[in-house]
């Protein structure tokens, strides 16, 4: 089965577990839609610069780098255009934080914060939030018509569906909330619980840290509404039909348990997977079920040599099977979802070239290259 | 050396190492071969659901230790949970719980960056002292994430100047680079980008954290397949040749990226064979065990 449709989005966003190839998948689908003449934008969010060097970049940042046009359409057949770019959370949320300010003075009250410095690139589900805000922004700014992302490598990589709404609680909460206070007032407002609890901080890990954060949030006053508005227009985009969600996995047993795990929380939340890659398949070199390989094996007691090339194939066979077992689950929670099963490959993806070996594997009537059969293992 | 001598070289081996590459596997078969070797073993899982107890039929772990097998307990150690005993522990009884329950605990966690890693780390450090075990195996999270936890302590130093949880902060740091009292394993399986990460990892770890790293495990080796034969009118011939070709140039790819290893990596290796079954049991934990021990026998 292929997964043609993606390329009719706008936005496709590739969930899975870390070590699946989910940046590798994003890119192999944004090369895909810039041979169709799209003007495509892969996001990574991974720092290793693994995807750079495949695109044939030394390095990424936080804008959109262009892959030039001879390096991907040698024949120049297509019309596309094919950026890439690595998320940066900390500067993507200073420009959020620009953007809301009311003045370049509260600004930088807040850039320079040591606390700001914290939350911007280490809170739970700050870079998921930093993703999805990075999406919406490359939507909006109408240079691309296509924006592929791969989230982060983590089982709470689903945050971001909730990213935006975690913030926001975030600064609901309710030591927060007394703790933006003006300095003066809380002390003599907050209650004694309150109270309790900066003194309990200051005691465990300093003063000057509760100072940072009472700073923070001072500073950070009259900001909310902006933030809530973002939140739900990112909210929006999500939700939109012409976002997609690609699940990615690989066959094995603990993989395919986060795929399911991300699969039921897509569907809790209402959003729909319009396409599952099966990364790293292993091939079938016959239809014998195994367990009648084996016991072909155990009848060769006069040839051990045949058994054990018996016993070879018997447990290639079963790692199939198994992948199958496996994969099943899935198939079955995603109803007529379609899959598309790349096989596992005999080298890491390097390079354009075999980039657009995979892409082979997912898409339809792309034209075949010489060499592409040869890629696989 | 001696599997009893390699259980003595730290008191603490933090088991790291990227997803997928069956981290909680090795850490429960040098837990098992140390059993054998009459130490007794504490694991401590840190990342939530690992699975180690599946292999044992027991339930998930919880804060409070449990008994897994002969000679080993396991428990895990959440920052929250840390956090709780900590204030127990330092006279803040009446309001631990409060602080936990009202999420103050991530108004402080957010404040202070690597707080829930000191916090677990902290606890290891108690447990450390406190001689609970001969061998504390640490179930750490996954490679990239291992060596913020393993530095956070280091960059605390910086953040935070005064009070208790600098001192924690100065005595883990302390425990982390003292090879004697702690080490890190890191388990990798024979494929090009869990490797890469592996040396990076490794490298990261060595000269950031100045810690001490043990041997590298390589998790998952195939066995070398035979080579052609000519099978005659065999039902299966063309399937098996077919699939010991694939086999043959999938450990050809393996060998090179175990060579490979050895070079970028001057580190002691030991291979573990990959069992291609659905889930590790407690006999595949025991037949690993046996194999660890061989391997660490010919270091």
């Amino acid at each position: 089965m292929t997964v043609d449709q993606l390329l009719d989005r706008a936005v496709v966003i590739c969930c899975g577990t870390g070590g699946v190839g989910k940046t590798t998948t994003a890119a192999a689908i944004a090369l895909e839609a810039a041979r169709r003449g799209r003007r495509a934008c892969v996001v990574t969010i991974d720092p290793a610069k693994r995807l750079a060097n495949t695109l044939g970049l030394t390095e990424l940042s936080d804008t959109p780098t262009e892959i030039a046009r001879e390096r991907w359409d040698p024949a120049g057949e297509s019309s596309g255009l094919l950026f890439a770019l690595m998320l940066d959370t900390k500067s993507t949320f200073d420009r959020v934080i620009a953007r809301y300010a009311g003045d370049p003075e509260q600004a930088a009250r807040i850039l320079d914060n040591r606390f700001y410095r914290n939350i911007s690139g280490a809170i739970g589900g700050t870079q998921e939030y930093m993703a999805m805000e990075k999406l919406h922004e490359l939507h909006a700014d109408g240079n691309f018509d296509f924006v592929v992302i791969d989230t982060p490598p983590t089982r709470h990589a689903l945050d971001f569906v909730d990213a935006p709404a975690r913030l926001l609680r975030l600064l609901d909460n309710r030591v927060f909330r007394l703790l933006m206070m003006p300095t003066r007032a809380y002390l003599k407002v907050a209650s004694v619980a309150v109270q309790g609890f900066l003194r309990t901080v200051a005691r465990v890990v300093g003063r000057d840290v509760i100072d940072d954060v009472v700073a923070f949030f001072r500073a950070f006053e009259g900001m909310e509404a902006g933030f809530r508005e973002r939140a739900e227009s990112v909210q929006r985009l999500i939700a939109d039909p012409a976002t997609a969600f690609v699940l990615i996995t690989t066959p094995r047993r603990d993989a395919v348990d986060e795929a399911d795990y991300f699969a039921r929380r897509l569907i809790d939340h209402k959003l729909e997977i319009d396409a599952m890659i099966v990364n790293r398949v292993h091939p079938s070199f016959t239809e014998t079920p195994s367990a009648q390989l084996v016991e072909r094996a155990a009848t060769l007691a006069a040839d051990p040599d045949l058994a054990r090339r018996y016993l070879v194939l018997a447990e290639l066979q079963d790692t199939v099977e198994r992948e199958h077992a496996e994969l099943q689950r899935v198939v079955d929670r995603l109803g007529d979802t379609s899959v598309a099963m790349v096989p596992l490959l005999s080298s890491d993806v390097h390079d354009l070239p075999s980039l657009r070996a995979v892409g082979h594997e997912l898409f339809a009537d792309g034209p075949s290259e010489p060499g592409d059969a040869a890629r696989r293992a | 050396m001696e599997l009893a001598d390699f259980c003595s070289t730290s008191r603490v081996m933090v088991v790291a190492g990227k997803g997928g590459v069956g981290k909680t596997t090795v850490t429960a078969t040098i837990a098992v071969a140390a059993a054998r070797a009459g130490r007794n073993v504490l694991i401590v899982e840190v990342e939530g659901k690992s699975g180690l107890t599946a292999a044992f039929d027991l339930p998930t772990l919880r804060y409070d230790e449990i008994d897994l097998a002969e000679g080993i307990r396991a428990r895990s150690l959440t920052p929250d949970e840390a956090l709780i005993e900590y204030l127990v522990d330092h006279g803040m009884r009446r309001i631990s719980k409060r602080l936990a329950a009202s999420g103050a605990l991530d108004v402080v966690a957010t404040a202070v960056p690597g707080m829930r890693d000191i916090l677990v780390l902290g606890k290891i450090k108690q447990l450390e002292q406190r001689r609970e075990a001969d061998l504390i195996l640490v179930d750490a999270p996954a490679a990239g994430h291992a060596v913020t936890f393993l530095m956070s302590p280091a960059g605390l130093l910086d953040a935070v100047r005064v009070g208790p949880v600098r001192k924690q902060a100065q005595d883990v740091v302390e425990m982390l680079r003292d090879g004697a009292r702690c080490q890190v394993l890191l388990v990798t399986v024979p494929e090009e980008t869990p490797m890469n990460e592996l040396i990076d990892t490794a490298f990261a770890l060595e000269d950031r954290v100045g810690i001490q790293l043990g041997p590298v495990v390589v998790n998952a080796c195939a066995p070398e397949p035979p080579g052609p034969r000519d099978l005659g009118d065999e039902p299966e011939a063309a399937a098996i040749e077919a699939a010991l070709a694939w086999a043959r140039n999938r450990w050809s790819l393996q060998q090179a990226q175990i060579a490979r290893l050895a070079t970028r990596l001057p580190l002691p290796q030991i291979q573990l064979p990959n069992l291609a079954t659905a889930a590790i049991t407690r006999h595949d934990v025991d037949t690993l065990a046996a194999i660890f021990t061989t391997a660490v026998g010919s270091l």
